[in-house]
């Protein structure tokens, strides 16, 4: 993507500058995302991005793009998702239309053939009018790869796809190409920077995470979870900032159905930035808690200890 | 760039990481070679991340691999440090050497090459006698080592190649010379070739954990799965624990969603016009019709008398692990009457709950007649065309009358009745077993008596719920 840019210039040239460049797109990157994105420019390879709802991974992919400034070309996977709807479709309405339309036009091609065998040869001289390119539509897999500066492919949720999809992939993942049985092999003019990501609802095959770079995000600790919720609330108080970090670390650490992730802390931080908040107060975290939490009995669970868990993120922030 | 060649401690490195029961394959191994290539050897902390990503893809094995990669290259910095370096923690001479008196410099008399090993083990130089002992290890090929029982031949490789044999000669010829000062200086040396045995035999361990834990843990789970469930010992258990859920995720994995089956040869009209609305109801696309698999709901049946208890205990955990892939689970214990039990294993894990299920309804001998009626009475009318029946008993009632007719009109109401006999096929139908009595009204009757039966059962019987 970058092949026409000397090394030294080039955004990916050491893990360092990948961290950078990512923090300028606004994602707080630990060391080892840098390390993989910079791992899979250089081996050429997909990442596989793993880790629980929320944690920004595909947050990672969008500013990853925007960083770039490449294309994102983004494919949500689900249940019977299939390769007409992934990699291309043939447009049966605009081909029916036009041997419509050139039907008279046949005629004047074949007009003075003798017989079947002449018009037959005539009519190949034209190779294969309505299998080629005009007549392909693209979808999401085949966009990636016809990007003439490269792309950034996001595979979303690739555990919710069915197995057999999953081991279509393996080609385009391995060698950045595909095949289009009538037209032929279409490779990648610059491969694209791939990521995919699992909320590990079902183990996915050998053949697809051998082929992969295996990244795990986990929830950040609180510098770092800090430092995320700064660069995406900008002119958040920092005795705030603190406060709601620690909260939110607290619950992480309780027996929750569901914990909260760090997209819901970013909302409850600007939440608490439209009410002009500064100090956590127990009815104000009461009234907000749906926020955070998504499930009644984590609700309950979590209300019990308010006063204690607001109590310790005011002492985590310095406040009496 | 595609063979760069691995480097020795790269290639070791993977190696131990196989031992360590990551699975990685040549492909990955060159593509981690390629990565070192990119990023060198200098910055640990970076090649651990690079290297993680490579080769460890699941959490377990991104644990295997941060053990591993610590214990690996802590050693090997170590190896790499000159002599002069002497706070390299991973020097297992160190402790051992550093108790006794060593004033009595002076120099090992007699034999060549036991000189050397000799002036090294009075001289005390640890950090010398470290770097000899990896020497004598990597030429004595000590990552081949895969078992406990090889401990003392390699120790005794890695001696040898030190040169203890010409040193034992020099201590022998040093009595012999009958001197005060001889006798004492072999004394001394004795007592450091001591020393150094233990060091060696502790360095050999530290390796063989290295190299074959791995091995020996995938050799002792293969023989747990296909041993017999009623003879295991108590110290399996965790591990058999461990196994039967990995089994029984993989099995829910594989079954969790509603299946779908393409009927071959019906069209489904209505679908098909839709799907070719496009082009005018031409049928360019066919859409076939298409039966919908549901998940089976199940009722276990379990003996749990003092026979078959232990194999009930998995069965139970088994069927429990993979609720995902059921839809509806209830299940019964059973010894001279029988019970529900479902609330009990909802709310509990399925260890504590098999302890409390056994304090209800214990160890008693068996009356399989008595239990099947107390089945029928109470939930014989919550039987549908839809439920599997598992049963999983010897057949063994004590002589008591069986009530065949019971399971006659189980099998009439359910939609099949699977029995697992945890006996040895040839052992049904002597003595008190009346497995042959009931048979006839059940789908399938199999042996289960090990873990690998089981999965077979329970995947049998989650593959044919069409």
């Amino acid at each position: 993507m970058n092949d026409a840019l000397p090394l030294e210039e080039s955004p990916l040239r050491s893990i360092d500058s990948v961290e950078y460049g990512l923090s300028e797109a606004g994602y707080i990157a630990n060391r080892q995302i840098s390390t993989a994105i910079y791992m899979a420019h250089h081996l050429q390879k997909p990442i596989l991005v793993e880790g629980p709802a929320g944690v920004g991974k595909t947050e990672l992919a969008k500013s990853v793009a925007s960083w770039l400034k490449l294309p994102l070309i983004r494919m949500q996977c689900y249940e019977g998702l299939d390769e007409s709807k992934a990699l291309y479709e043939w447009k049966y309405g605009k081909q029916l239309l036009y041997t419509q339309i050139l039907k008279d036009k046949i005629n004047s091609v074949i007009g003075d053939a003798d017989d079947l065998g002449t018009a037959l040869d005539k009519l190949h001289a034209f190779g294969n009018v309505f299998f080629s390119h005009q007549f392909l539509e693209p979808r999401p897999l085949l966009r990636s790869l016809q990007e003439p500066r490269g792309s950034v492919l996001l595979i979303d949720e690739i555990d919710k796809s069915d197995q057999e999809f999953e081991a279509f992939l393996l080609e385009i993942l391995s060698d950045y190409q595909v095949t289009i049985p009538e037209i032929g092999t279409v490779s990648a003019m610059v491969p694209p920077i791939v990521l995919l990501t699992s909320n590990a609802t079902r183990d996915l095959g050998d053949a697809l995470k051998r082929r992969c770079l295996h990244l795990h995000i986990g929830f950040p600790d609180d510098k770092l979870e800090a430092k995320i919720i700064g660069s995406r609330v900008p002119g958040i108080d920092a005795r705030l900032l603190k406060q709601l970090v620690s909260f939110a670390q607290q619950l992480r650490g309780m027996d929750l159905k569901k914990v909260p992730s760090v997209s819901e802390t970013i909302d409850w931080a600007k939440i608490m930035m439209l009410l002009h908040t500064s100090v956590l107060e127990v009815d104000l975290v009461r009234d907000t808690l749906n926020v955070l939490l998504k499930f009644e009995a984590d609700i309950e669970a979590a209300g019990k200890q308010l006063a204690g868990l607001t109590h310790k993120a005011r002492q985590d922030a310095g406040i009496a | 760039m595609m063979s760069a060649p691995a480097s020795e401690p790269l290639r070791r490195f993977l190696q131990v990481a196989r031992g360590a029961g990551l699975r990685v394959s040549a492909a990955e191994g060159i593509d981690a070679a390629r990565a070192v290539d990119l990023i060198g050897y200098a910055d640990r902390t970076i090649l651990k991340d690079t290297l993680g990503l490579l080769l460890a893809k699941t959490p377990d094995e991104k644990a295997a691999y941060e053990e591993v990669f610590d214990l690996y290259f802590k050693r090997d910095e170590f190896a790499g440090d000159k002599p002069d370096d002497r706070d390299g923690s991973a020097d297992p001479d160190q402790n051992e050497a550093s108790s006794p008196s060593n004033g009595e410099g002076g120099d090992g008399m007699g034999g060549q090459v036991g000189q050397s090993l000799g002036s090294l083990l009075s001289s005390d130089d640890r950090a010398t006698l470290a770097t000899a002992m990896e020497q004598a290890a990597r030429e004595a090929g000590i990552e081949n080592i895969r078992f406990f029982t090889q401990k003392n031949l390699y120790a005794r490789r890695i001696l040898d190649r030190m040169g203890l044999r010409a040193l034992e000669r020099d201590v022998e010829a040093m009595r012999q010379t009958g001197t005060p000062e001889g006798l004492g200086r072999a004394q001394f040396l004795e007592g450091k070739v001591d020393q150094l045995r233990d060091a060696v035999r502790d360095f050999v361990e530290r390796n063989l954990i290295l190299y074959a834990k791995g091995e020996t843990e995938k050799f002792r789970e293969e023989l747990l799965k296909s041993a017999r469930l009623s003879n295991l010992e108590r110290r399996d258990l965790d591990r058999m624990r461990l196994l039967v859920r990995q089994m029984a995720k993989k099995l829910a994995a594989r079954y969790a969603k509603t299946r779908r089956r393409r009927l071959r040869g019906q069209l489904d009209t209505r679908r098909t016009l839709r799907r070719n609305m496009g082009w005018g109801g031409i049928p360019f696309i066919t859409v076939w019709k298409q039966k919908r698999i549901e998940k089976p709901r199940v009722m276990v049946l379990c003996d749990v008398s003092g026979s078959v208890a232990a194999m009930a205990q998995f069965l139970l955990m088994f069927v429990y692990s993979i609720n995902e892939a059921l839809s509806d689970i209830r299940s019964f214990a059973f010894a001279g009457s029988l019970i529900e039990v479902s609330d009990i294993l909802e709310k509990e894990p399925v260890e504590e709950a098999i302890t409390k299920i056994m304090s209800l309804i214990g160890f008693g001998s068996s009356n399989y007649g008595n239990s099947f009626a107390d089945f029928e009475d109470g939930w014989m009318k919550h039987v549908t065309n839809k439920t599997t029946v598992i049963i999983l008993g010897d057949a063994r009632g004590n002589r008591t009358d069986p009530r065949t007719d019971v399971i006659g009109r189980l099998s009439q109401r359910s939609k099949r009745i699977i029995w697992l006999n945890p006996e040895y096929r040839s052992a049904w139908g002597t003595g008190d077993s009346d497995m042959y009595r009931y048979a006839p009204f059940c789908n399938l009757v199999t042996v289960c008596s090990t873990l690998r039966h089981l999965e077979r059962a329970i995947s049998d019987i989650l593959e044919d719920a069409a």
